[in-house]
């Protein structure tokens, strides 16, 4: 089946069997293999991408459903040599150790920040109305879809606070 | 995965007819393509529902809210009307999966989701929901997760939504769309506990489709609270779950709504608990009354018999917050 993705700009039209993952779509079809594939069902956030401004695991959704939409990948946020602010942060704070989880983290992370910004209540909230601070304990349960085996949590939570300005360097 | 025909439906007419033809529907698709993968399910065709006009949440005339099926559950949680006056539902919301998740689950299909039964989903073994008599090895197996109320010696498997919880709570009704017209029922209505037909697991009929779910006006003058046990602190199912809605009048409950995740095969709800309580003042031996009427027929079957104690504590520590009851020295 014919599907055209808007993936970080730009227009791909692709052949895709249904029953491919968009996924599989971006990794074996595109290369864009920064997107990883840890699960394959929805578990652990390696793969997680941004599809029309919102945070989603691209293992659990078909690359058909997603004819015309628009998708940002690690790709898309920054390469070497011009890294985004949360990549450097995760760099700074050694924000992984074997870095497979890493792209999914900083997608999310990117995606969850968004979702702070429009005010959206976590679980671990106080109250659902008004502004959110984002103490470790709102990073933690925001992330709590992203694991990372080689427990490098420290640094991911330092990494993204620092970019969403709760803490200073 | 096995593979299948894929259609977009350009309308509802259109989604109810594949659905009338045998066609599964997917919408946000967090648990059917998971289910797939595993070939728990394998279905022929897939009608694909996203892009109908199902995204909305408004009012009601009478001061209610109507939800469309396709309103994601991250969107539901935030909305500041829900957020404001159907806090319980936020909560709900809130205690269920991830944030990329919510993202993409639905109204209609977080309904909808199957139950997370190791067996049902071990296709090695039997399982009377997945392949009607084959069997179950939960009642003798593994049952951490398992039903204490309203199972059979068929299933006993539970329903795993949050979210359902807190609208059976809310009196929610679902809109549901079939070649015939449009419909109703509430969430009593809408899931069938096992008996003998474990796969049977709602009333739609083969080519109704939930177009909304419509919540009466907020309750007035109500507390209320989502409380949710589990094995880890997020990112799990509920062992146990309550969704309360709680309003006094002077020291005594006016009234009260109880729902409950975890301990059924739908969000379970039980009058005789909450009429127990209307009236009353609150104190802990009228909670114990409860929760005594609430597990009046409880059966664990093993490794879930400590969802009985647990249910209780629950329940209790949510009337006393609701209440705003101390809880004995």
């Amino acid at each position: 089946m014919q599907t055209t993705l808007k993936i970080n700009g730009e227009s791909w039209t692709l052949d895709v069997d249904p029953r491919t993952s968009l996924l599989d779509a971006l990794r074996h079809h595109l290369d864009l293999t920064g997107t990883k594939k840890g699960c394959d069902h929805g578990q652990c956030g390696a793969c997680t991408i941004i599809l029309n401004g919102r945070r989603i695991n691209s293992c659990l959704t078909l690359a058909v459903m997603h004819d015309g939409d628009e998708i940002t990948t690690i790709e898309g946020l920054g390469e070497p040599g011009r890294l985004n602010p949360m990549q450097e942060a995760f760099v700074r704070h050694d924000g992984y150790q074997c870095g497979y989880c890493t792209p999914g983290q900083i997608m999310s992370a990117t995606g969850m920040l968004d979702e702070v910004s429009q005010g959206w209540p976590s679980h671990v909230s106080a109250s659902l109305e008004g502004d959110v601070p984002l103490s470790r304990e709102e990073v933690a349960e925001r992330m709590s879809g992203n694991l990372c085996r080689c427990s490098a949590y420290p640094g991911i939570v330092r990494a993204i606070r620092e970019t969403a300005g709760e803490v200073s360097e | 995965m096995r593979p299948f025909d894929y259609m977009r439906a350009e309308d509802l007419q259109a989604a109810t007819e594949a659905k009338g033809n045998g066609a599964t529907v997917i919408a946000g698709g967090t648990n059917l393509l998971d289910l797939m993968k595993l070939e728990v399910m394998a279905p022929e065709r897939l009608v694909d529902i996203t892009r109908l006009d199902l995204h909305n949440t408004e009012r009601t005339s009478g001061g209610g809210l109507r939800i469309g099926a396709l309103v994601t559950n991250s969107d539901l949680a935030a909305n500041p009307d829900v957020r404001r006056n159907w806090p319980v539902l936020s909560r709900a919301l809130l205690a269920g999966a991830t944030g990329q998740l919510r993202n993409k689950a639905t109204t209609g299909g977080n309904l909808l989701q199957r139950t997370r039964c190791y067996y049902f989903y071990d296709t090695a073994m039997p399982c009377n929901k997945r392949e009607p008599g084959s069997g179950c090895h939960a009642r003798t197996g593994f049952n951490r997760i398992h039903a204490i109320l309203g199972a059979s010696d068929k299933c006993i498997a539970t329903h795993p939504s949050d979210m359902a919880v807190a609208m059976r709570a809310l009196d929610a009704e679902v809109e549901v769309q079939g070649s015939g017209g449009t419909r109703r029922m509430g969430l009593d209505a809408l899931y069938r506990l096992p008996g003998d037909t474990p796969h049977i697991e709602t009333s739609l009929a083969e080519g109704e489709i939930i177009t909304a779910v419509i919540l009466p006006p907020p309750p007035t003058a109500a507390t209320q609270v989502y409380r949710k046990v589990r094995d880890r602190s997020s990112y799990a199912f509920a062992l146990v779950s309550v969704a309360a809605v709680v309003a006094m009048d002077g020291a005594r409950i006016r009234e009260a709504r109880l729902a409950f995740g975890g301990l059924g095969p739908m969000p379970w709800r039980d009058g005789e608990v909450e009429r127990a309580l209307e009236g009353q003042e609150p104190s802990d031996a009228l909670f114990d009354c409860a929760s005594d009427i609430l597990l009046r027929d409880a059966q664990g079957q093993g490794s879930n018999d400590f969802k009985i104690p647990l249910a209780r504590r629950t329940l209790k520590a949510v009337l006393r917050e609701v209440t705003r009851t101390e809880a004995p020295a």
